[in-house]
């Protein structure tokens, strides 16, 4: 029993010090983000890294996410003679649900577990002391321009998500079960309202934040992390335990966010 | 030249955990000179001079630059600080992301207002410096060991800094290599004119470029000695680790110099 709260007391320290760890590394990243000099050209180069890189995954996985809408949604609502509706079924479950959140999954995945990675890798390799010592703030050069372009980034990644996830449950709703073109896309526009678009939008941008937040400071912080260190086990593990946590974070944000916005 | 002291550490204790590492270190660094810190390979050399550079805090005691403490300064402090500062790391710490080029006219390009013409300037001087022309476009994991120390030893000394420090800088280099780079060190140096701290057990091959030794025993500085003391010095601890590193030959000197 002693043996247990002592475990139970040492890990519940551990995420205090951790949620700490990560407040002071967002409170400096804010502040390196809004002091100049403002430097373009990093901030380009990781929306291409962080975004651009993500697009096949993110038409891939969006296109069989409408897929599967469309088949499933064509067979329900035909159980109630609601196929007309498949259209808006489609869209609103993309645009407000799995659209953010199944991109924001998959920009994790990618993205996020790259990131993790190579702000570990520069810890480790003493990159970021190097950085610090040249008077270079490490905030500023490496993880300002990954928050920019988070946040720039997931959205549009989302809208893309969207739209190929419409014409995925286009092709299969319409073009395979034969629902009526018309009332497919008519009932989207009927049904979707600026505030479902705004939703959707809202998520993902505090998504592309979060999926920053947690693997670059995961990532900065490897040597402190609990099975992290020096080695390249323990940037291994953290870029493990960093997807696992950002992963878990966005849906249990998606819950907050969508009982906050509806 | 003057001889006031430029870095001090006064007292300075650390432990990681249970294991206390520095023990009350007390050791100044004069302008202009070279300090060779030695010590067995765990006694926290490095450490002393992560100390200095301000990536640790002491647990106890006080580090100061130019008579100003840096232990309680602000981060904006510390970086102006830090822009005295040029560091060779032990395993030269390069951007591996980035060319040679690249690595080299980092710090001109994040500190400085120079135009892309002039930092090229600077950057192809310094690696002309180092033997290091028309490599630039070459990325650290495809240099050598020794090539990218020089490059390290390139990116410390481009702002110029009035201290640079040293941590093991020939560990892991042949015997002709460290010869290369400790002749670079002292071309650089009479030309330059910088302070050095450098960490290193490479004795006694290191002390030909020292001006004084420190030796870190038991997590405290035993002594602060030039070369020739340090070598006929009667302290048991220095004279056992001379004895160990450089063998009786130089005891014995000692012996017919009494």
């Amino acid at each position: 029993m002693p043996d247990f709260l002592e475990k139970l007391g040492g890990n519940a320290l551990y995420y205090i010090n951790q949620t700490g760890r990560m407040g002071v590394f967002l409170f400096y990243s804010v502040i390196s983000i809004l002091r100049p000099p403002y430097k373009i050209f990093p901030a380009v180069r990781q929306i291409y890294v962080i975004g651009t890189l993500s697009i096949f995954v993110i038409i891939f996985t969006g296109a069989f996410t409408g897929m599967v809408l469309g088949l499933q949604g064509y067979h329900t609502l035909r159980k109630f003679g609601a196929e007309g509706l498949l259209g808006s079924a489609v869209a609103l479950s993309l645009i407000r649900e799995l659209g953010p959140v199944l991109a924001a999954l998959m920009v994790t995945g990618r993205a996020g577990s790259a990131i993790c990675a190579e702000i570990g890798i520069m810890r480790i390799s003493e990159q970021i002391d190097a950085l610090e010592c040249m008077a270079i703030d490490p905030h500023k050069f490496i993880v300002a321009p990954k928050f920019i372009a988070g946040i720039i980034s997931m959205p549009l990644l989302t809208a893309i998500f969207d739209v190929i996830g419409i014409l995925g449950g286009y092709v299969v709703g319409v073009k395979l079960l034969g629902a009526d073109e018309g009332a497919y896309f008519s009932s989207m526009y009927k049904d979707v309202d600026f505030q479902d678009v705004y939703m959707g939008f809202i998520k993902a941008v505090c998504f592309g934040f979060l999926i920053i937040l947690i693997t670059a400071s995961k990532g900065f912080y490897v040597h402190l992390e609990k099975g992290g260190g020096f080695g390249a086990e323990g940037v291994s593990y953290t870029t493990t335990s960093a997807v696992v946590m950002a992963s878990v974070t966005i849906l249990l944000f998606d819950y907050f966010l969508t009982s906050v916005l509806l | 030249m003057s001889t006031q002291p430029v870095i001090e550490l006064i007292d300075v204790w650390k432990s990681f955990g249970s294991q206390q590492v520095l023990k009350g270190v007390n050791l100044s660094v004069t302008e202009g000179k070279t300090t060779v810190i030695v010590g067995a390979s765990g006694q926290g050399k490095s450490l002393i001079v992560r100390h200095i550079l301000g990536l640790v805090k002491p647990d106890k005691g006080k580090v100061l630059f130019c008579g100003k403490e840096i232990t309680g300064v602000s981060k904006k402090e510390l970086m102006e600080i830090r822009m005295n500062f040029g560091v060779l790391f032990q395993n030269a710490a390069l951007f591996d992301s980035m060319t040679v080029y690249d690595n080299v006219a980092l710090p001109l390009r994040e500190r400085t207002r120079k135009t892309e013409r002039e930092i090229g300037k600077i950057v192809h001087e310094k690696l002309a410096i180092m033997d290091l022309g028309g490599n630039d476009d070459k990325y650290p994991a495809q240099l050598s060991g020794g090539m990218r120390k020089r490059v390290g030893l390139a990116r410390a000394l481009v702002l110029d800094p009035r201290i640079i420090f040293f941590d093991e800088p020939t560990t892991g280099l042949d015997a002709a290599k460290s010869r290369e780079l400790y002749r670079v060190f002292y071309q650089t140096q009479a030309r330059l004119g910088y302070t050095a701290v450098i960490v290193s057990h490479d004795v006694p091959k290191v002390l030909k470029l020292a001006d004084y030794v420190a030796l870190l025993h038991d997590g405290a500085i035993r002594d602060l000695l030039t070369p020739e003391e340090f070598q006929l010095s009667q302290d048991p601890v220095i004279r056992e680790y001379v004895e160990t590193t450089m063998g009786p030959l130089y005891s014995s000197k000692m012996e017919d110099a009494i």
